[in-house]
């Protein structure tokens, strides 16, 4: 068997027998991207000698019985949103093109006490905007069970790396379903845990009140494995939540949903959606119900609100948080004629892909004198009352369960003229970003083109334990997480 | 909703952005389709309601210990400056 088919859990379990090293994972790591990245397009950097080097650590503390935890040794990679000290970081735009971080995000610096061996940074929507991975200014990422399709954005790059076998799991990041869409449309694992239960700090910021880290991994448990390594209170960042991180991985073994009661909200099966997603979502619910679940039907009736307020609040946070790229202190700067105000605008004029300045026009519009009471501050009512109908059903039930969206991946190109078709899409996934609350998506079948389908799986805030307990019972009893499309 | 092409060469000043003729035009068209969906949001009553700036209640804003720790040498602060005269970030003129 080829090591690099193993799950992060058994590689774990490996390294720990020494039945394996790290510094042969590793290099059948990068053999791998060699073999597939030239089709797949999931890397934006790959740091072999640095991946070498902190394998070989890893398997010298191990032959010396200092070994850390069950990281120590693993291949990951990271979404090009985090700041890495010494590695490029583009954030997938030109704008930053050639940038290196002084310092490295939290994430980073966690995952590296905990002895990870980080492999490189992933492709991405530009400054995580979109769906599809097609705004990356360094040309798209591909689905690995179809390389015409997208991998699903913004953290196309570290769903398809993990679907691909290139690396055991991976750090993205959520705003409005970028973790869990990418996950569903290639096949994986993935969790975007309670707003501020990871530290935002090296990150690069895309809207404040909604981006929230996340791990992607083969399995609920390999996801649960890379969430506490990196989840808890950071004194950099005064968002992150003083909560105790439990020991998921530990809690979701030989988990049941036995007297569990599951909320499946009829706002979630529309009218245009895939019938083999709307076929395979109800499959997972029935079987859910055969492990001992009770399926609860629950209401969320502001879910038809969530697309709108969501494009007011998100571009309204980039339009202010991108202000910071004027050309002046990194990233590219076109100073060559004119004052100042000319380096702005040139600067930002050639930096920034049009999914970005169309995200700043939105924003700055929705923010600029007398609209922003009409758009920000109606929006952020709104999202009072989205937020609401989750505590309304969540008194109900312990999680609530979906489909993660209404269709497989598209075909590149399909919606890259259509902004607002795009955006659409994104309507199962947005309104958990809305309320705070933590999400997860498991391959739950596929279409008849092949194509995987996710199901999703709404907690209440810091309930991730409860996600992990569903997703691991149902991937007990189930196999679609152990396929593996054929690429290379 | 429809916007001129005044309102979104203003917003473009607003946002510090120059635009093409094009872009202009372009945009003009996506952001009205997209605003004019936003315009959904007015026929909710939200009276009463109080705004949600945060999804998760953050007490406040903490106040840390005021002491000295360690920080960004200038050398690395300046490191990725496209100008630098010094340990100062050098940028064309602001007076025309």
């Amino acid at each position: 068997m080829n090591p690099i088919d193993l799950t992060l859990a058994q590689l774990s379990a490996r390294l720990e027998a020494k039945e394996l090293s790290s510094s042969e994972v590793t290099g059948a790591c990068l053999d791998r991207i060699r073999a597939t990245d030239q089709n797949l397009g999931a890397f934006l950097f790959v740091d072999e000698t640095g991946a070498m080097a902190q394998a070989k650590a890893a398997d010298e503390r191990r032959a010396a019985g200092r070994s850390i935890g069950p990281l120590d040794g693993v291949p990951l990679a990271l979404k090009d949103i985090f700041c890495t000290e010494g590695i490029p970081t583009t954030c997938g735009s030109k704008i930053l093109e050639g940038f290196v971080p002084p310092y490295d995000s939290t994430h980073v610096r966690r995952l590296k006490d905990a002895g990870a061996v980080l492999l490189g940074k992933l492709n991405m929507d530009e400054f995580a905007m979109g769906s599809s991975n097609e705004t990356s200014a360094y040309g798209p990422c591909r689905n690995p069970w179809d390389t015409t399709r997208t991998p699903g954005g913004s953290s196309g790059g570290s769903a398809a790396a993990v679907a691909a076998r290139q690396c055991f799991g991976s750090l993205g990041t959520d705003t409005g379903g970028s973790i869990r869409q990418p996950a569903a449309f290639s096949g994986v694992t993935g969790i975007k845990p309670t707003y501020g239960r990871c530290s935002r700090y090296g990150v690069i910021a895309f809207a404040s009140s909604l981006d929230q880290v996340g791990p992607f991994g083969r399995t609920a448990e390999d996801c649960a494995l890379v969430l506490q390594a990196i989840a808890g209170k950071d004194p950099m960042d005064s968002t992150s939540l003083d909560a105790e991180v439990p020991d998921w991985a530990a809690g979701m073994k030989g988990a049941s949903v036995k007297g569990m009661r599951l909320g499946v909200p009829k706002e979630y099966f529309v009218e245009g959606m895939d019938p083999d997603v709307e076929k395979a979502v109800r499959e997972a619910m029935r079987l859910l119900e055969e492990l001992g679940a009770t399926l609860v039907p629950v209401e969320l009736p502001h879910t038809e609100y969530g697309i709108a307020t969501y494009y007011v609040v998100a571009p309204a946070e980039c339009s202010s948080n991108l202000a910071r790229f004027d050309g002046v202190r990194y990233g590219m700067s076109k100073r060559e004629e004119g004052a100042l105000r000319e380096m702005y605008f040139r600067t930002r004029a050639e930096g920034f892909g049009p999914e970005v300045k169309r995200r700043i026009m939105i924003g700055t519009y929705a923010l600029s004198s007398g609209y922003y009471d009409a758009f920000y501050l109606r929006a952020q009512k709104v999202r009072t009352l989205i937020k609401r109908d989750f505590d309304e059903a969540f008194r109900d039930v312990d999680a609530i369960v979906t489909p993660t969206t209404p269709d497989v991946a598209f075909e590149l190109g399909e919606r890259s003229e259509d902004p607002l078709r795009m955006y659409l899409a994104d309507v199962f996934t947005l309104a958990c970003n809305l309320a705070g609350l933590p999400g997860m998506s498991v391959p739950c079948g596929f279409s008849s083109g092949g194509l995987p389908i996710g199901l999703q799986i709404l907690g209440k805030p810091l309930d991730e334990a409860t996600l992990f307990r569903v997703g691991g019972a149902y991937q007990a009893a189930t196999d679609w997480h152990t396929r593996a499309p054929r690429i290379g | 909703m429809t916007l001129t092409k005044e309102q979104v060469e203003k917003v473009a000043v607003l946002a510090r952005l120059s635009l093409s003729d094009d872009e202009i035009e372009r945009f003009r068209g996506q952001l009205s389709s997209i605003l004019g969906y936003i315009e959904k949001l007015q026929a909710l009553d939200v009276s009463g309601v109080q705004p949600t700036v945060h999804a998760v209640q953050v007490d406040s804003t903490p106040l840390r210990p005021d002491v000295v720790r360690d920080s960004l040498s200038p050398e690395s602060a300046l490191a990725n400056a496209p100008a630098r005269d010094g340990n100062l970030f050098l940028v064309p003129r602001i007076i025309e």
